[in-house]
Formats: C-alpha cells, sequence, structure tokens
C-alpha cells in the first residue's frame, strides 16, 4: 500500500489501502454506426478544427515580421520561453487563448497581447503570465489588462506562485481610458502582487523586454527579479520622456538596462546573459521557494476512463436540441468510468455523484433537462454533502433553465431554485465549470455560471451561453409587441413579426456564441471536448494547491 | 644449458594464489574452482574491488597501485602463498610469468610455479640461446650476419649463404633510413652501398647488419604443452598477424590458407622446441611465415598467452586445467593423436583503446558494459563489470570475445555480430575498429599480414564526412524524449501524466545534439507519448514512432519507426553529474551500423565559463601527472598563457590561463598526481583590465 517513487515515499490513503468495492460503471458502448451519431461527430470535429486553427494562427502572436523582428534581437518567442521555464515534458494548462478575438475590429490582439497558463516549474505548479511582444509592442489593451487580472486571480484562488515574463511597452495610450483609471484596470496588477505577495504567493519577474512606466512596477513589485542583459530595461520614464522632462539625452540600456539595475539601482537581483539563461535562473528562483502542495483530499490510483473520449463528439453532437444521457459525457472523464452516483431516482434531471479524477475526488453535477424543484433540492442536498466533505465540485452544464409555468411557480420552483444557487454561491468547495451545451438564464447561476466564481470555466466550441435561447427570446419579443398593437388596435403583421425576430434572433446567435464570450474573457477558455478529462484534471490538480475552507450556507428560504 | 630433468613429483594442489589480475585471473580462478581447488587472489591498492577479488576464495592485499610495488613484488606474493597454505602460483601471463628468478625462488620455497622450470624460461629468454637451440633442434630459424668483417665482398658471401630475398639493415640505424632490400645477388652491391651512404649521411654509421627478408610477414605461433614426464604435443597454430602498436589485437585458429602439409610441419617443429628445452606446461612458438609458407622461428613464450582461448575453442581442450594438472605432476590428459582440430575460433581484444588517435590507451569507469551472451560457442572473458574502472595504472584491455564456428567464414560472420552485441560507454573502445577489420574483404579471404592495418587503413578509418543520417537523428531524439519520460517517478500529477499536452496545441520542441561530432537540431512535435514529428536541421517531416524495451538485464532498446521503417537501437544515457558537462546518448544499432555517442547540447550558459557568474579558473581536464609549473605566486598572467604543463593518459597538456589576472597561489607542483578537474592555479578575482 506504499507507492515508492524516486522522490521518496508516498503514503496512500487509507480509503484505497483497503481497496475500493467493485461497482458497475457507467456508460454504455457509442453506436457509432447509427446516422445521429455519425452527423453528430461529424459536425463536432468541424468544430473542432475550427477551434484548433484559430488557435493554432493564435498561437503565433504577431504577424511574420514582427516576429522575425522579435527573434532576429536574440529574444524567444513567448511560447518557447514557456516551453523552457516548465519542467521538461509536461503539461501547460493555458487559459484565455481567444481573448480580443474579433475584439477591436481590425486590430487583431492575438490571445490578448498575453499568455497566461499552469505550469510546473521545478515541480511546482505556477502561474505564468508572458507578455507577448510580437503583438502590438506587448502593449496592454483593455482586454490585456482583463486576461493578466483574471491569471492573478487564479493564482490567488488557488494559491499558485506567479512568474510574469515581462516584454511589454506598456498601457495602450490610446485606449487608456479602459486601461487606467478603474478598479479592474492596470493599476490592480500591482495591488495583486502586492496583496498576494503578502499573502505569501511569491512573485517573478523576468525582464526580457521593455518594462516601461506602469510596467516597471511588474519586476518592482516582485519578490525577486531577473534581467537579461542588453534587452531587459526597467525606467518609470523611457528616453523620450526624460528628454522631454528634462533634457538630458540617455540610452535605454544606461536609463535602465540590467547593468544599472543589477549593480546600481537594485531593482533586479539576477543578471541573465540571454532568454534561456534568465528562464534557468527563474527555474532556479522557484526551485528555492520552499514550498510544498498539500492536498486535502484522498487521492487514488489513476486509471483511464473506459471509453475513447473523442466519442463524445458523436454522443454530444452540435445541435443543442438533441438530448443525450451526460452520464455517457462522465463515462469518457472520470477515473475507470465509475461513477457513484446519489439520488439516482429522485429530480433525475439533475445528475449527481461521485467520481475521481486522476485519482482525486470530485462531486459531479450534470443536467439531464429542465430543472424541476426536486432536481434543484437534489442539488443543493448534494452540494452540501459535497461542502461538508470537502470534495471539489464539477458542474457539467447543458441547461435551458428552471421549470417554468403554473404548477411549477406554485410549487414554489423560485424558492427551490434559490436554495441552488445559495449552495452553488457559497460553496467553498472548488468548483469548476464546463458548458457543454446550452447555458441558459438562471440554469447558469444554478449550474455555477461565470457570476458564481468557479475557479475554472470552460465551454466546448458547440456551446451557447445567454440569458434564454434566441428563438424564444425574439418569441417573446413578438408577444409584447402584438400585445401592444392589440391594445392599441393595431395590426401585427407576420412580415413585421419576422422582421422583428430576425436580428434578435441572430444577435443572440452572435453573442451566445462560445468565440464571443471566450473573446471577453467569459470563460476561461475554448477546449476541444476530446481533452476534456485532461483538462479537468490539470484544472483540479491546481486548485488543490489551496487549502479547503469550511464552508457557511446563507439562509435556505424553506 | 642442457635442461635438468626433475624427477617428476606428485603434489596435489588444493590451494593455488593467482599472481595476477583481470580477465586471466579469473580465468584461472574458474577452472580451479571447477577441479575443486580453493583461490587465493592478491590485488593492489587500486584494485580492491576487482572483479579477481571477488571471486577468489581469499584475497590478499599486497601493495600500492604501482605494479613494481604490487604485481612484481615476488617475496610479497611467496609470503602470501605461505600465509594462505596456497600449494602453488599460476603467474598468469606478463608480470612474473617469464621471472627466472620467480620461478627459482618458489621451487626454494617448496610452492609450484604454474609454468616451466626456470631454465627454459631463462634459455627462451635470450634470444641467441633460443635461436642456437632451435638451430640445433632442426627448427628453421631467420638467418643473419651481425659480424664485425664490413667488406662488399664477405657480406655478399653471407648474404649468398642465408639465401635471397636479404635485408640490410644500418646497425644504428632506424624509421626505415639505411635500409635496403636485395631480391637478387646481382643487385645487393649497389643496394648496399645505398644503405651505407644513406646510414653515414643519417647516422655517421655505416655498419651494416643483413638477414633474412621475409615479405609481408606472418605472424603464426603453435601452441604446445609439455609435461615432467618428458611428452610434449601441440595444439595446432594461430595466425595473429594483426596487429596495432606490436600487439596483437585479433586471433585466429587454425591459420587461414595453411596447407596439412604446412600445419603439420609447424606442429613438429615446435613439438621438437618444446622438447629441445624440457618444457613443461603451457608455452607457444611463435614463427615468421612468409608467403610461400616458410616459416622461421622467432621466439618461445613460455607461459598461457593471451590468445589460449582460440586454441582450447577448436581443440575442445582448458589449458588452465591441463596446466595445474602437469603442474602437479601429472601427464598430459592426452597424445598428438587424441587432439583434434575443430571447425575454427576467433579472439577480438577489447581495449579502451582511442584507434582514431593511433590507438591510444584509455582509461576510466565503465559507465556501461553490456556484453553478448555467452554459449559453448561465445565465450566473454573480461576481468571488469560495469561500474568498474579501467586503471590507468595496467592493461587496459576490458575483454576478451571469443567465438567458435564450423568453418572461418561462419566463425567470422559471427565474431562481427557479437562485437555488435557488445556495447562500452564510458572511455572509448576499439569496438567499432574491430567491427570493420572483421568485416574487411582481405580479412575476410584471409590475406593477412603484419602489415594489414597500414595497408588498408583507408577502409579502417573511412573519413568521418558523411553527413547525419536524418532517420538516425530522429530515433536519437525519440529515444531521448522516451528516456525523459521513462525518468519521471511514477506520478498522479495529471501536469506530469499528460506529458506534452498544450490547450489545443501541438507540442513543440527543439533538440540541439552533437551527433558523432556534428551539430544537429532535431524539431520534435509531439501528437502523444511515442507519437512524433520530426525534422532535422529544417529539413523535411518524419512521422516517428515508438518504444522503449528493456532485456533482462536492464539494458534499453528503443524500437523506433521514421517513415515506416522500424530499428532497434540499444541505448545508453550517461547523465553527467556535472552540470556543467554534456549529457550523452550513446546508440548501438543493431543493424550493424556503427556505435554513436550522441551529445545533447548544453545551453550556452552552462558552458561558457563566463556567463555562470563563477569566474573562470585553470582547471586539471584529466587525471593526471604535472610535468611543469610555469608560474608563482604574484605573477601578472594575460589570456592564454600557458601555466602548468602536465602529463595525463600519456598525453602532454598545456594548461593556459583561462582570462587575464595575478596569480594569487599554485595549486600543484613538479610530479604532483592532481584529479580531474582539480585546480591548478588561483587567479585573482579581480580582472585586469
Amino acid at each position: 500500500n506504499y507507492l515508492r517513487t524516486s522522490n521518496g515515499i508516498i503514503k496512500m490513503c487509507a480509503y484505497s489501502a483497503m481497496g475500493r468495492e467493485r461497482v458497475v460503471p457507467i456508460g454504455s458502448e457509442a453506436n457509432s454506426r447509427s446516422d445521429v451519431y455519425q452527423e453528430n461527430y461529424d459536425k463536432m470535429l468541424e468544430l473542432v478544427t475550427e477551434l484548433k486553427t484559430k488557435v493554432s494562427k493564435i498561437s503565433m502572436g504577431g504577424d511574420d515580421r514582427a516576429r522575425k523582428r522579435h527573434t532576429s534581437k536574440g529574444k524567444l518567442l513567448p511560447r518557447d520561453r514557456i516551453q523552457k521555464l516548465i519542467d521538461p515534458g509536461t503539461a501547460f494548462l493555458e487559459f484565455s487563448q481567444l481573448a480580443g478575438y474579433r475584439l477591436y475590429g481590425d486590430e487583431e490582439v492575438s490571445a490578448g497581447g498575453i499568455i497566461s497558463g499552469i505550469g510546473r516549474i521545478a515541480g511546482k505548479e505556477c502561474m505564468i503570465v508572458a507578455n507577448d511582444a510580437t503583438v502590438k509592442g506587448g502593449s496592454y489593451y483593455p482586454i490585456t489588462v482583463t486576461k493578466h487580472l483574471r491569471a492573478q486571480d487564479i493564482a490567488r484562488e488557488n494559491n499558485l506562485p506567479t512568474v510574469y515574463l515581462v516584454d511589454s511597452g506598456g498601457a495602450n495610450l490610446p485606449r487608456q481610458a479602459e486601461v487606467f483609471p478603474d478598479r479592474d484596470h492596470f493599476g490592480r496588477i500591482f495591488y495583486n502582487q502586492a496583496t498576494m505577495s503578502a499573502a505569501g504567493l511569491s512573485q517573478i519577474a523576468v525582464v526580457m523586454g521593455s518594462c516601461t512606466a506602469g510596467g516597471a512596477y511588474v519586476p518592482a513589485m516582485s519578490d525577486e527579479s531577473i534581467i537579461v542583459k542588453r534587452q531587459g530595461t526597467i525606467f518609470l520614464g523611457g528616453p523620450p520622456l526624460v528628454q522631454a522632462a528634462t533634457g538630458e539625452i540617455v540610452s535605454a540600456e544606461d536609463l535602465g538596462g540590467a547593468d544599472l539595475h543589477c549593480s546600481r539601482s537594485g531593482v533586479t537581483d539576477h543578471y541573465a546573459q540571454d532568454d534561456t539563461h534568465a528562464l534557468h535562473l527563474a527555474r532556479t528562483v522557484v526551485e528555492n521557494l520552499n514550498i510544498k502542495k498539500e492536498v486535502d483530499v484522498c487521492l487514488d490510483d489513476v486509471q483511464d476512463p473506459l471509453y475513447d473520449s473523442k466519442e463524445l463528439y458523436g454522443i454530444v453532437g452540435t445541435n443543442l436540441l438533441r438530448v443525450f444521457d451526460v452520464r455517457e459525457v462522465i463515462a469518457r472523464i472520470v477515473d475507470g468510468s465509475r461513477f457513484d452516483e446519489f439520488k439516482k431516482m429522485y429530480g433525475d434531471t439533475l445528475i449527481c455523484g461521485f467520481a475521481r479524477i486522476f485519482g482525486m475526488p470530485v462531486g459531479i453535477i450534470g443536467n439531464n433537462g429542465v430543472l424541476f424543484s426536486e432536481s434543484a433540492l437534489k442539488g443543493t442536498h448534494f452540494i452540501e454533502l459535497c461542502c461538508q466533505r470537502k470534495i471539489p465540485l464539477l458542474f457539467l452544464q447543458n441547461i435551458t433553465g428552471f421549470m417554468v409555468g403554473r404548477e411549477a411557480e406554485a410549487g414554489g420552483i423560485a424558492k427551490d431554485g434559490a436554495k441552488m444557487v445559495t449552495a452553488v454561491a457559497c460553496a467553498k468547495v472548488p468548483k469548476i465549470t464546463m458548458i457543454i451545451g446550452g447555458s441558459y438564464g438562471a440554469g447558469n447561476y444554478g449550474m455555477c455560471g461565470r457570476a458564481y466564481s468557479p475557479r475554472f470555466l470552460y465551454m466546448w466550441p458547440n456551446a451557447r451561453i445567454s440569458v434564454m435561447g434566441g428563438e424564444q427570446a425574439a418569441t417573446v419579443l413578438a408577444t409584447i409587441t402584438r400585445d401592444q398593437r392589440n391594445r392599441e388596435g393595431k395590426e401585427f403583421t407576420a412580415e413585421e413579426e419576422k422582421k422583428l425576430k430576425d436580428p434578435i434572433i441572430k444577435r443572440f446567435e452572435a453573442e451566445g456564441n462560445p468565440y464571443f464570450a471566450s473573446a471577453r474573457l467569459w470563460d476561461d477558455g475554448v477546449i476541444d471536448p476530446a481533452d476534456s478529462r485532461t483538462v479537468i484534471g490539470l484544472s483540479l490538480s491546481a486548485a488543490l494547491n489551496a487549502p479547503i475552507s469550511k464552508t457557511r450556507f446563507g439562509v435556505f428560504r424553506m | 644449458s642442457k635442461p635438468a630433468k626433475a624427477p617428476a613429483e606428485h603434489k596435489q594442489i588444493r590451494k593455488l594464489l593467482i599472481a595476477n589480475r583481470g580477465e586471466i585471473a579469473c580465468r584461472v580462478m574458474r577452472t580451479a574452482k571447477k577441479m575443486g581447488i580453493q583461490t587465493v587472489a592478491v590485488y593492489s591498492e587500486v584494485d580492491k574491488n576487482q572483479l579477481h577479488v571477488n571471486m577468489a576464495d581469499e584475497a590478499f592485499h599486497i601493495g600500492p597501485a604501482s605494479s613494481q610495488l604490487s604485481y612484481l613484488k615476488m617475496d610479497k606474493i611467496l609470503q602470501v602463498a605461505k600465509a594462505s597454505g596456497s600449494q602453488a602460483v599460476h603467474p598468469g601471463y606478463g608480470f612474473l610469468s617469464e621471472n627466472t628468478e620467480f620461478a627459482e625462488l618458489c621451487k626454494d620455497e617448496g610452492i609450484i610455479f604454474v609454468g616451466p622450470p626456470s631454465s627454459a624460461i631463462r634459455d627462451m629468454g635470450i634470444k641467441s640461446t633460443s635461436k642456437l637451440i632451435m638451430s640445433k633442434a632442426n627448427v628453421p630459424i631467420i638467418e643473419g650476419y651481425h659480424g664485425e668483417n664490413q667488406s662488399d665482398k664477405h657480406l655478399l658471401q653471407e648474404a649468398r649463404k642465408i639465401g635471397f630475398p636479404i635485408m640490410i639493415k644500418a646497425v644504428r640505424g632506424g624509421g626505415g633510413k639505411g635500409m635496403r632490400i636485395s631480391h637478387t645477388e646481382e643487385e645487393f652491391i649497389d643496394q648496399l652501398n645505398a644503405a651505407k651512404r644513406e646510414a653515414m649521411a643519417s647516422f655517421g654509421d655505416e655498419v651494416m647488419l643483413i638477414e633474412k627478408y621475409v615479405d609481408r610477414p606472418r605472424h603464426v605461433e603453435v601452441q604446445i604443452f609439455g609435461d615432467q614426464h618428458g611428452n610434449a604435443v601441440h595444439l595446432f597454430e594461430r595466425d595473429c598477424s594483426v596487429q596495432r602498436r606490436h600487439q596483437k589485437i585479433i586471433e585466429e585458429s587454425p591459420a587461414p590458407g595453411i596447407t596439412q602439409e604446412t600445419r603439420a610441419q609447424l606442429g613438429e617443429a615446435a613439438v621438437r622446441a618444446a622438447k629441445a628445452v624440457g618444457y613443461v606446461g603451457a608455452g607457444t612458438v611463435e614463427f615468421v611465415m612468409d608467403q610461400n609458407q616458410k616459416f622461421y622461428f622467432m621466439e618461445m613464450n613460455t607461459r598461457l598467452q593471451v590468445e589460449h582461448p582460440v586454441s582450447e575453442m577448436v581443440t575442445n581442450t582448458d589449458l588452465v586445467e591441463w596446466q595445474l594438472l602437469v603442474a602437479q605432476g601429472e601427464k598430459i590428459p592426452c597424445t598428438q593423436d587424441e587432439i583434434p582440430l575443430n571447425g575454427h575460433a576467433f579472439e577480438a581484444r577489447i581495449y579502451a583503446e582511442n584507434p582514431d588517435n593511433e590507438f591510444m590507451p584509455g582509461a576510466g569507469p565503465l559507465v556501461h558494459l553490456s556484453a553478448p551472451a555467452q554459449d559453448p560457442t561465445i565465450r566473454v572473458e573480461t576481468g571488469v563489470r560495469q561500474g568498474d574502472e579501467v586503471s590507468p595504472y595496467y592493461d587496459p584491455m576490458i575483454a576478451k570475445l571469443v567465438v567458435w564456428g564450423p568453418d572461418r567464414e561462419r566463425a567470422l560472420k559471427k565474431l562481427n555480430y557479437q562485437l555488435g552485441e557488445y556495447a562500452v560507454v564510458g572511455p572509448d573502445s576499439n569496438i567499432s575498429f574491430l567491427r570493420r577489420l572483421s568485416a574487411n574483404q582481405s580479412f575476410v579471404s584471409g590475406d593477412v599480414h603484419t602489415g594489414f592495418i597500414p595497408q588498408h587503413y583507408e577502409d579502417l578509418f573511412p573519413s568521418q564526412t558523411t553527413a547525419v543520417d536524418h532517420a538516425d537523428a530522429c530515433r536519437t531524439a525519440l529515444a531521448h524524449h522516451l528516456l525523459g519520460a521513462s525518468d519521471m517517478p511514477p506520478s498522479r500529477d495529471p501536469f506530469v501524466s499528460c506529458s506534452a499536452f498544450q490547450m489545443n496545441l501541438v507540442s513543440e520542441s527543439t533538440l540541439n545534439l552533437k551527433f558523432d561530432g556534428k551539430d544537429v537540431k532535431v524539431s520534435v512535435k509531439e501528437i502523444e507519448r511515442g507519437n512524433y514529428t520530426m525534422s532535422v536541421d529544417g529539413g523535411e517531416s518524419h512521422s516517428v514512432t515508438g518504444k522503449l524495451e528493456a532485456n533482462a538485464n536492464g539494458v534499453n532498446y528503443v524500437v523506433g519507426t521514421v517513415d515506416g521503417v522500424t530499428k532497434r537501437v540499444k541505448v545508453v544515457r550517461v547523465n553527467q553529474r556535472s552540470g556543467t558537462e554534456a549529457d550523452c546518448l550513446h546508440m548501438f544499432p543493431t543493424d550493424g551500423q556503427e556505435a554513436v555517442k550522441v551529445e545533447i547540447l548544453l545551453p550556452a550558459y552552462l558552458t561558457d565559463a563566463d556567463s555562470s557568474s563563477g569566474v573562470g579558473q585553470p582547471i586539471a581536464p584529466l587525471t593526471g601527472t604535472i610535468q611543469k609549473v610555469l608560474v608563482a605566486p604574484g605573477d601578472a598572467v594575460g589570456e592564454g598563457q600557458p601555466l602548468v604543463v602536465m602529463l595525463a593518459m600519456k598525453m602532454e597538456h598545456t594548461i593556459r590561463a583561462p582570462r587575464g589576472g595575478v596569480v594569487e597561489s599554485v595549486m600543484c607542483s613538479d610530479g604532483d598526481t592532481v584529479k580531474m578537474k582539480a585546480l591548478l592555479v588561483k587567479l585573482n578575482d579581480s580582472e585586469a583590465t
């Protein structure tokens, strides 16, 4: 019952030492010959291919010229920097690759001009934030700020040290109003650095390019900083500003280069010969952090699911009207396709149960239809169990909303829904949300939408998110209009109705699209359904860096 | 002097001291153990963990590393023999095996010396005496005239007596100067005068000697055996013609292309030689043989030779067993007629040496050592194991690979194949050279002579300008990735188990290699573990898949498929303990290709002394001896200025100042032995600018 590793001996928890109960796994062989499966598969594959093509282009950063200019100075591209920073042959959980996608008209701000993600450095999971100087000189657009702050939030919530690979011209001046003054604007970056450092979360900066004005505070506010010679510069005012202010003519290197900051000003601590050396120094800094991941949960051996994750394409498909059993999705995500279901026969439109992902325990809540009172009560009960037992929660969201109608309202659907929303909001266990289909209305709340602060929120490319479906919204608006016309004694022709409905449907469709959502950072990324297990596993692993605190629920209306 | 025929004494050997080390000590012990004889090893300080010490029932420390003070220390060894209660001493080969004094001392102390009587050793050790004895016993010898009468007429007369062709050589000559060959009587005087003129000009002396000239000579030797009852037999001949630095590297029995008649004559001559000196035990009579299979006595080795296993293989005997039986006073176990000549055997000597650098001997730890699997037709005689050190104090032989086949062709094919199974990592080895040699067409056809290596130099040392094969580079990168993954401790951590997962992207990395001395850059896209797309130096993409397999001994093989071609390569990775040395992958293909060493190039910050903030200081490149210190404390030195001259691995190294500065202190003095990486001279920190 002991697992020997080269690092020493890891004691397995008593739970698995006793051996687990044999159970019947969930899920069934996919009927891959059926027309529906085939159609689903092909459509989803098309979406996944589109996603990967988009991300592949985004991953290049700026255009060829910008990239060439960057590398010709001996600088590594930001993704190569990250590869050299993390442990060789380990995963990198990147966030919000689609940030800024079609957000600024003709201006392409690939990945929002900044790359963020969690990677292992010297065996420790760290948040990495890397400016991409090939994208608009690495300057901060509003979305860049949002993405940087989101990365810091993730680091804070999950107790991760952060390494900043700085190479940025600072705030995007023409857009300063959207970047500078508000609470969650540029200044918040340094507020976060200070308060995270105060919380014991190390802040490490590697200066690999410019750090001008506000940007100068990234290394200056860091616990430990590294600078690359004849490449990194740090100053509050650059040479043009200095000349304008004082008439002094000075080169960037003399004003704020590595020699100055390492030997005179003391703004930086380590002197690097080049990018590779700087990243090596950053790794040694992390090695010396003296931090240890101590998880609050019992771990078990890892087992692969019994079914191929690619089958999710054929099971789920892209037609949101098509129903599927969420258990088939769970069967392709969890260890050994083992799912110990809770209250299976009660409120069966909400599926709840326990499973493990990469050996980590997780309570899963998935939708199998609209939420009724019973479903909401069951969900609330299950969330209470997970909080009591400190088991992370995974929400598999595919929800049109809570049940409406006279019977439902009379049955107190509002107060039962509120119970579930209260439970979700107050739950202190790590919450991870994956939107695998529709995410509409209050269903989004009950199933831990962005507003409920899941540690991580991902979307499949087939997902849609909006307050309600476009068709329903259009119908609601058409009904209101018709009633109004009727009161006024006017006619509301079918033609007029279509004219009213079409743009609404179109708009909802566009704004509910995952690319639209992801571009605005309403999620942490659009993922290939086949990668779901990996992405959730990596996210859970990162989440377990933070101790799980005790939950105190608000008042449940009875 | 007439050999004294001692009456046969019967004395049982119950305990045997082996006054040797390495493979021969192990070889002797194996037979002794088989015969129920206790074994006693002796060892020098550096040999305390050697295989021969581990194999022995008892082991005695006899002195420091230097063989003068250990393995050649007669009194010490005899003291051990007495202290351990050994009845006999087996000297192996080398060291005391042909030392008359030691053989006599043993006799005086009543200890059996497993070897011939001291008189035979003495007589055969003196060239002129041995020639005289052999000549008398009607064994053909190389005739020559080394006399004082230097007149043309007299020398011609002597030449006629010897018979043409004749070699005319200046007594003080060397390097081919003052040397001529006269093929016929007619040209003799002209050649003699030419030689004299050249000698006079070169050495100021024109005294000449003349000898029978043997063109493209072969080295053929006969294994003989004698007992104390006056019996002597031969175990046929061996050919050991192919030599480097006057040492054998590949031997075979029987000699190729020799007629039954010559074989019989060789055997008979050798037995006559043995009998002429009253030989007891194992010995070898060495002959020079010309291209017409005429042979001449060269010398007699009064010991068991390194290459004795090839004779054992073709005669199905155990010569060490015979040695011990004969030493106990018993008769040779069989008569001449009962000794068969069956099949063909080869021995290849695997040395720690660098064939590309004039076979310069090497030393150092054997980081990896894997040998072919042994069976009755494949013997691996060795005294070292993986992790042992090839000591600079002794012979750098790692092992002898001996194979047997029903005929020469099949035996040679087997030798070549089994050499491919040998993998040595650590010091340089001659394995690839031996493989080229054993595959050489002239060698295969048996056209051997002592000048074989110079004659076939271009084939044996092909120029290394060929470009790196992209598929080989891909397989190396594959091995690197798979070994890296297998190194990771088993982990539940998805960051480790999902290896190179990248959100919506294919993970890409670059590997900088020095492939057999050539820089190569391999770009690797990991589709999943074991499945990659690679390109070499920006060339076209290759599909690369594969896995690692470990054999029962934990040796890794990478089975890699590059664009549909699957090959199996034994792979040994050497991770340097020092951070500033490149890790290496040693690839041993099983498809007959030569082994290659591939360095995983380190980033500049580790290799440039400047960049790692530590200041460059002069250190010893190897373990060696300081020959001369050229600076003193307080001296100002410039970058590149010689500081110290040292001898290491028989090479002179000049250690230069890595930068300018002032000598703070000198950490070594003339004659010191310094360890690899030792700081030799300390330069002050403030760099003179």
